[in-house]
């Protein structure tokens, strides 16, 4: 095994931003590094091997330890509830959890069903706001529910609210902002913690004037 | 639920085959010995418990446990760890027995996965409890044990990162008022979302002083150093368990481990079980802690036997997977033989076996596949044939 320092990162949305920080942050990534069809990408003079997953399940690689570090957003971090370290909010990616449906549904009032790419997130988010809900767990194009009458609500990320309007659907609650997140594993915490601490130095150097700015 | 196939065993749960046994086993016998070395007894309990007693009592969290009914529709668990168990025994079978008592075990616990596969249900853990001494001697020699037992079997590269419950609790309640605000920020610890710390300090209603002070909490990490900063973080809150740290560290160097041991403030394993330091074990090419332990005085009050105690725990699984097990060197032998030389072949394993030789004796018509079966071993004797010399091979 090499001294490299294994970062997972996601694939598509937050990737782009995630690249760009890094790049901010003095880390030399190559420009056809983007490009590549590679799921495993080694930079030397980085020092870092990159490993892209889906969003999803960057944070179970961050936990059983094959990638030190990770970059996975908030909501994964939610649904996932894994072991791992939540060290830097890297405040890209910028999104919130909301219920959403249409505007003049009619509340099945038995057995309210509520369909979402986050199971957990929802179903703990209901019992909070003291409502018995049915969970149906879909893997995208969640929009699609409530226009069909599969369920009544859903439970998904928003970021500007488009896909919501061109599908005639409103947004009815906001559960919490998300923003992308460098996550480490427990073990790799200490064992490489020069490198890591030095990674998130850096990092937290570029959110922070990057705030300034705005 | 469909019926499991026959092949099937219930989620983490696994099978040690020979080579995997063999090698377990001369790594438990090297850090057994150890242990004994240095005069803890070893106990063991069984596998079956109360949930009333041990399975409340356990730091292990209740959805982890493995529970069954008892004919009297009682609820029993399956021992999660083995530091509940040796508390209840230290309360009732040794309770004539005065403190400090030492003791250790070798033993599988069991604590379920709900999410996936990936890791065991029931894992081998060896460790000891240090049980009725509250001295920072108990502390050092509970960890320089651990190191040592670790070193002895065969691992080089590790950590051992070092904290103190004492000190988050007092700092905390120092700087916020009372526990209730502590525990709201100690529970962003545990779950090691820092993020979720430093926003939450940041809402707080303190001076720029005191949220500068919570925050840097969460940088005290590293060696000796780290004890001068922490002290620059309290007022008074605290001030014992840097002093208790700093004696540790010194005999920590008594014992010649002090370069494995790390700092570490933000180390806080569990809500409410630790009660003074605790550590935790790392070695790289592990994702997961390989070991960990601490002080935890409330335990045993729990079986009415109030005392101080400290203990530390290694997954023997984890640590056999840092040591990337060897093959082990002990070689089989084997003598095949044919019947009318049955006696040859008894004779010469039993003169084999005195030598200390595994040695297998196997009749020719039993096997089916002479040459694929003898080369599975090291050695192999035949003793075949009318002639009373076997040919070696």
């Amino acid at each position: 095994m090499s001294s490299l320092l294994t970062v997972a990162m996601p694939k598509g949305r937050i990737f782009q931003e995630a690249v760009e920080l890094l790049r901010q942050a003095g880390y030399p990534l190559p420009p056809e590094f983007e490009d590549s069809r590679k799921l495993i990408i080694e930079i030397e003079e980085a020092g870092m091997r990159f490993i892209l997953a889906k969003p999803m399940d960057v944070p179970t690689y961050v936990e059983h330890g094959v990638a030190d570090v990770g970059i996975a957003g908030k909501d994964v971090m939610l649904e996932e509830e894994r072991d791992v370290y939540e060290v830097l909010d890297l405040k890209i990616s910028d999104c919130y959890l909301a219920v959403a449906g249409l505007p003049e549904q009619k509340e099945h009032s038995v057995a309210p069903k509520i369909a979402t790419k986050y199971p957990n997130v929802a179903a703990h988010y209901f019992r909070e706001q003291g409502e018995q809900v049915e969970i149906i767990k879909l893997n995208g194009s969640i929009e699609l529910a409530p226009l069909i009458g599969l369920a009544d609500r859903i439970v998904d990320i928003v970021s500007t609210g488009r896909t919501l309007k061109e599908n005639g659907l409103v947004e009815l609650e906001k559960i919490r902002e998300i923003t992308s997140r460098i996550i480490v594993n427990p073990a790799s915490y200490r064992m490489k913690a020069g490198v890591i601490d030095e990674l998130v130095k850096r990092l937290s150097k570029v959110v922070e004037s990057k705030e300034e700015i705005k | 639920m469909s019926k499991p196939f026959v092949f099937e065993k219930p989620m983490g749960m696994r099978d040690t085959l020979p080579v995997l046994y063999q090698v377990k086993q001369q790594v438990r016998t090297v850090m057994e010995q150890e242990i004994r070395e240095w005069g803890y007894q070893f106990i063991q309990t069984p596998t079956l418990e109360y949930y009333d007693t041990v399975g409340e009592a356990s730091a292990i969290l209740d959805q982890q446990l493995f529970k069954l009914l008892d004919s009297e529709g009682k609820t029993l668990v399956l021992r999660p760890d083995m530091t509940a168990p040796i508390a209840r025994v230290v309360s009732s079978s040794m309770k004539d027995v005065s403190y400090p008592i030492r003791l250790a075990y070798d033993s599988a616990v069991f604590r379920s996965q709900q999410r996936e596969g990936g890791r065991p249900a029931e894992f081998e853990q060896v460790g000891v409890e240090l049980i009725g001494d509250g001295t920072s001697s108990a502390d050092a020699e509970v960890i320089a044990l651990m190191v040592s037992t670790l070193s002895k079997a065969g691992l080089q590269e590790f950590k051992v990162a070092v904290g103190h419950i004492g000190f988050l609790n007092e700092l905390f309640v120092e700087i916020l008022g009372n526990e209730d605000r502590a525990e709201e920020l100690l529970r962003y610890l545990y779950e090691k979302n820092y993020v979720g710390y430093a926003s939450h300090v940041k809402s707080l209603p303190l001076s720029s002083i005191d949220k500068k002070r919570l925050l840097d909490l969460l940088h005290l990490r590293g060696g000796e150093e780290v004890l001068k900063l922490a002290e620059d973080l309290t007022a008074v809150g605290g001030r014992k368990a840097i002093s208790d740290l700093r004696e540790l560290f010194n005999i920590l160097e008594l014992y010649g481990v002090q370069d494995k041991i790390v700092l570490d403030f933000t180390l806080f394993s569990h809500m409410s079980y630790y009660t003074g330091i605790v550590f935790e074990g790392y070695t790289n090419e592990l994702g997961f802690p390989l070991c960990s332990g601490g002080r935890y005085d409330q335990l045993l009050g729990e079986f009415g036997r109030s005392a101080q105690a400290i203990g530390f725990g290694i997954r023997l699984d984890y640590l056999l997977e840092a040591l990337s097990a060897k093959e082990p060197s002990a070689s089989r032998s084997c003598i095949i033989f044919s019947a009318e030389n049955r006696k040859e072949a008894i004779a010469k394993s039993r003169e084999l076996r005195e030598q200390g030789r595994s040695v297998v004796v196997q009749d020719i018509s039993g096997v089916g596949n002479v040459d694929e079966y003898s080369g599975r071993f090291q050695e192999v004797i035949y003793v075949i044939g009318k002639s009373e010399k076997g040919g070696a091979q």
